[in-house]
């Protein structure tokens, strides 16, 4: 009898915390549905007495005004040339100094990782003075190098990579030595095959960066029509008399669908990408 | 998250192996070092170290974009010191983290503790939280700022369910800051969350089922066994956090405009407004390094207190 009630009362509480929840994701999920509606709506029905979820017609032609509006494509290749070229430097790079750090014997090594480490108590802020003017004596100024490689050396991706590398037995290395294989052969052939799961979460983690990157680019970049990224073109819109908010949704929807599909993609090793994500947004 | 420094034994080194035939594989593999690390440690050093050495040496001068310098010592900071805008600026920085992080804290640790292991679905509530935390800023905040607007969804809901009117979030000097809070939680609070739920998995059901046996309520149950055993994830997604909330930046930059008046304008935008409106890359570099000072003296102090709270060995 006791039991009995016990697991009615179990399935009570599982039952209204269950339809809590569905709540909660709702209330979480309102904003994100609220942009994709405004964005399929027609202009003159974005602010309405009463909310509605569907417009009078459902207008997908938003999204290709949105390029007509602004010069959206430019941006999307911009922000890709970008994201693209900055990933392959910091999972070169880092993938490189991990391996020294994790692997070969070298006097200081110890000192010098911490010295790595200590480079990410730095934060942005202090950097964008002087690097300005670094980007002014290099010529830089409204380029894509500016864009790129600033902020493609960080202690992020070697800490994360390291930490992989540690965990690679070490008699595989030993192995491909005995059979001729350089510390080169057996970085390229071995290690970087076996730490594939590491350099995938750090190749998303650093593409997202990347991608959203806002304070430097609308430092560096003058000339927006031409270099500007995407969260550099969805700015241009504040300020603008009668801002188009149902274009500027369709085009705030567009910049986010790449790191939804990525963050669904990779949504078992998102714990991994924690340390990577947590101090970046450069 | 391990953040050990030691290392491994090097494959076939055995203690005691003789000094002379250590020393040539050290050379050899030094070399290779050189080569393995020199692109990284190039760029550090150009793009991170020689800038903040710069930094400091940029807030010593009157440094305009263009035109000539002149050595002005600690003027930069003075001058930071006397001026208003910029007190208000520091204040209303510390009001956004005093604000942020304690409901940021509650909001991800409470929803952790709930979607426990025993709930169907809570990868599900992990993918969906974290989201927004990968999405770019600059579009979340639009959608924000379409959500706040006079007519927008909170208005309009209030009005046509409640038939009350919504204040004017983003113009209003009571209520700015509270939408950039709250704006700020809905983005951030999946990256916490995701922490807390890692940390909440490692803790045995077994152990928190038998305390149930025996009579310890849910309070009791994560006072005593669940809390000790986060700790350490605690410790991690405070010290991060309360990095970050205090480089605040996109979010009153879109949003208000650091407005109204400077109601709601952060160091961060200071940095940026000094520098690229003013164009007085000293008086820029000064306030940045202040925002790092304090950034620093607070993870000093969290790395200090944690011995009082934190638990690595349980």
């Amino acid at each position: 009898m006791t039991s009995e009630t016990n697991s009615a009362a179990r399935k009570v509480r599982s039952g209204v915390s269950h339809t809590l929840l569905v709540l909660v994701a709702i209330a979480f999920l309102g904003p994100l549905v609220y942009a994709v509606s405004t964005s399929l709506k027609p202009a003159d029905e974005v602010f309405t007495p009463t909310p509605h979820l569907f417009g009078s017609e459902i207008r997908w032609k938003n999204y290709a005004d949105a390029f007509t509006f602004a010069p959206f494509d430019r941006y999307f290749l911009n922000s890709l040339l970008v994201a693209v070229a900055g990933t392959l430097v910091v999972v070169a790079a880092s993938s490189m100094s991990a391996y020294a750090f994790a692997r070969l014997k070298f006097r200081g090594r110890e000192q010098l990782f911490v010295l790595f480490l200590g480079t990410l108590m730095v934060p942005q802020e202090v950097l964008i003075v002087p690097m300005y003017w670094l980007m002014q004596a290099l010529g830089w100024v409204d380029s894509y190098w500016a864009l790129i490689l600033p902020w493609a050396f960080t202690a992020f991706g070697t800490f994360l990579l390291r930490q992989f590398f540690l965990t690679i037995p070490a008699e595989l290395e030993e192995a491909a030595r005995v059979d001729g294989c350089g510390p080169f052969g057996t970085f390229l052939r071995i290690m970087l095959p076996l730490a594939r799961p590491a350099i995938a979460v750090l190749t998303v983690f650093t593409f997202i960066s990347f991608w959203g990157s806002f304070l430097w680019p609308l430092i560096i970049i003058n000339s927006v029509e031409d270099k500007g990224t995407v969260p550099l073109g969805l700015a241009q819109f504040v300020g603008q008399q009668g801002t188009q908010w149902n274009l500027m949704m369709a085009a705030s929807v567009m910049a986010m669908i790449p790191t939804v599909l990525l963050v669904v993609l990779l949504q078992k090793h998102l714990v991994r990408g924690l340390l990577v994500t947590g101090l970046g947004g450069r | 998250m391990a953040t050990d420094t030691t290392t491994v034994a090097p494959p076939g080194a055995p203690e005691g192996a003789p000094r002379a035939g250590r020393r040539p594989a050290l050379r050899r593999d030094g070399r290779y070092a050189s080569v393995f690390l020199a692109p990284s440690l190039g760029g550090l050093a150009l793009f991170t170290l020689f800038p903040t050495a710069m930094a400091l040496g940029i807030s010593l001068f009157d440094w305009p974009v263009f035109g000539t310098r002149s050595f002005l010592g600690f003027g930069n900071y003075s001058h930071l010191l006397h001026d208003p805008v910029f007190r208000r600026v520091v204040l209303n920085t510390v009001l956004f983290v005093v604000l942020y992080v304690p409901l940021n804290v509650v909001v991800s640790l409470g929803l952790a503790v709930w979607l426990g292991p025993q709930i169907r679905g809570r990868q599900v509530f992990r993918v969906l939280f974290f989201i927004p935390v990968m999405t770019p800023m600059v579009a979340n905040v639009m959608v924000w700022r379409l959500l706040f607007q006079p007519g927008g969804l909170i208005d309009g809901g209030l009005q046509s369910w409640f038939g009350i009117d919504a204040p004017n979030f983003l113009g209003s000097s009571s209520w700015a800051m509270p939408a950039i809070v709250a704006m700020s939680i809905w983005q951030g609070f999946g990256y916490n969350f995701l922490v807390f739920s890692a940390a909440i998995d490692q803790v045995p059901q077994s152990q928190l089922e038998s305390a149930q046996i025996d009579g310890a309520g849910p309070l009791q149950r994560f006072r005593y066994i669940t809390w000790p055993m986060i700790t350490p994830s605690m410790f991690f997604a405070t010290t991060m956090t309360l990095i970050t909330s205090f480089q605040v930046f996109a979010q009153p930059f879109i949003l208000t405009q650091g407005g109204p008046g400077v109601a709601t304008q952060t160091i961060v935008m200071y940095v940026y407004n000094q520098g690229w409106q003013f164009l007085t890359m000293g008086l820029a570099s000064a306030a940045g390094w202040v925002l790092f000072v304090i950034i620093m003296g607070i993870t000093a102090i969290q790395f200090l207190g944690q011995k009082r709270w934190v638990n690595y060995d349980v």
